[in-house]
């Protein structure tokens, strides 16, 4: 018996090892699982960028079905993204879209926007990038996606490209509208 | 012999990063120093938050600066930090389902390979 065994056994190390390894390819440890999805947006207060003597909390994503993209003038990805964000996410019916624009220079940012376009219908300010903690922000750009009840279902890191967008995340702002 | 004293008188560990921040007594800035260097910096994910000049690190190092002067615990700090960005943060990862293969998979190699020999001995001794 055990003469039928030993052959096999290079098989069964190969096997074993390359179950690993193929998992290992799939993992993707740069992009951290976020412990805040199913739970309520952070409180914040956090000015416009346009308006910095005005203030914003929270409770603007009530009601609506919310894309919340951080971003910076400085990040070349958020750069790579914005003409999906001009074309595709600006135009999505019924959502609202908010920025916040992430330890920046509120200058250099309305320079940005004037230059690539400003597809939010918000902006707000985080100059010192506290509030970007509360929602567990490591880089830019960040997207999440925000039900009518301000709770945060979705979280995507780095650039957003038209397969993600396609695929993940207009299917999943599509199923929120329709909840209640 | 000034310069010797002085010479013992340097830290023994200088920070890669460049805080200044001012500690109450020499335990608190020990107590920073050790929960700093047991968290992961997420932008560069093989540092330290004490290590990392990213500047997350020091924006992370900052709050856990102004949370220590509120006088709360390791452990407040620390649950502050696991809510936002998971337990990813910790360098040393809590024993939880997700992460029973990788607390018990060297004992389990361990037990593999010890019977592995023992299987391949008793072969050979028949043979």
């Amino acid at each position: 018996m055990l003469k039928h065994i030993r052959p096999l056994l290079p098989l069964v190390i190969f096997v074993f090892i390359a179950v690993f390894l193929w998992k290992g390819l799939r993992l993707a440890p740069a992009e951290v699982p976020s412990p805040l999805i199913g739970k309520p947006v952070p409180a914040f207060s956090l000015p416009s960028l346009f308006n910095l003597q005005q203030n914003y909390d929270q409770k603007i994503f009530n009601g609506e079905v919310s894309v919340f993209n951080v971003w910076s003038s400085t990040c070349s990805a958020c750069a790579a993204e914005h003409d999906l964000l001009m074309d595709s996410v600006a135009h999505t019916q019924h959502i609202a879209f908010y920025g916040l624009d992430y330890r920046d220079d509120t200058e250099a940012a309305k320079a940005w926007l004037k230059h690539y376009g400003n597809p939010y219908h918000l902006v707000l300010a985080d100059v010192s990038g506290d509030a970007a903690i509360d929602w567990g922000v490591y880089g830019t750009p960040e997207t999440f996606i925000i039900d009518k009840h301000a709770h945060i279902r979705y979280r995507q890191i780095g650039a957003i490209d038209r397969d993600t967008w396609q695929h993940v995340l207009l299917p999943l702002i599509e199923q929120l509208q329709h909840e209640q | 012999m000034m310069s010797i004293a002085t010479f013992f008188c340097l830290p023994t560990h200088v920070f890669a990063a460049t805080d200044n921040y001012a500690f109450v007594s020499a335990t608190q800035a020990t107590r920073f120093q050790t929960l700093t260097s047991q968290l992961r910096c997420l932008v560069c994910q093989n540092q330290t938050l004490a290590d990392s000049e990213a500047p997350l690190a020091a924006d992370l190092r900052h709050q856990i600066y102004i949370k220590m002067q509120a006088g709360q615990t390791d452990a407040q700090i620390v649950a502050y930090l696991v809510a936002r960005y998971g337990n990813f943060i910790l360098y040393r990862p809590p024993f939880v389902p997700a992460t029973l293969f990788l607390w018990l998979g060297p004992a389990l190699f361990l037990l593999l390979a010890g019977g592995g020999l023992l299987f391949f001995i008793r072969i050979n001794r028949k043979v």
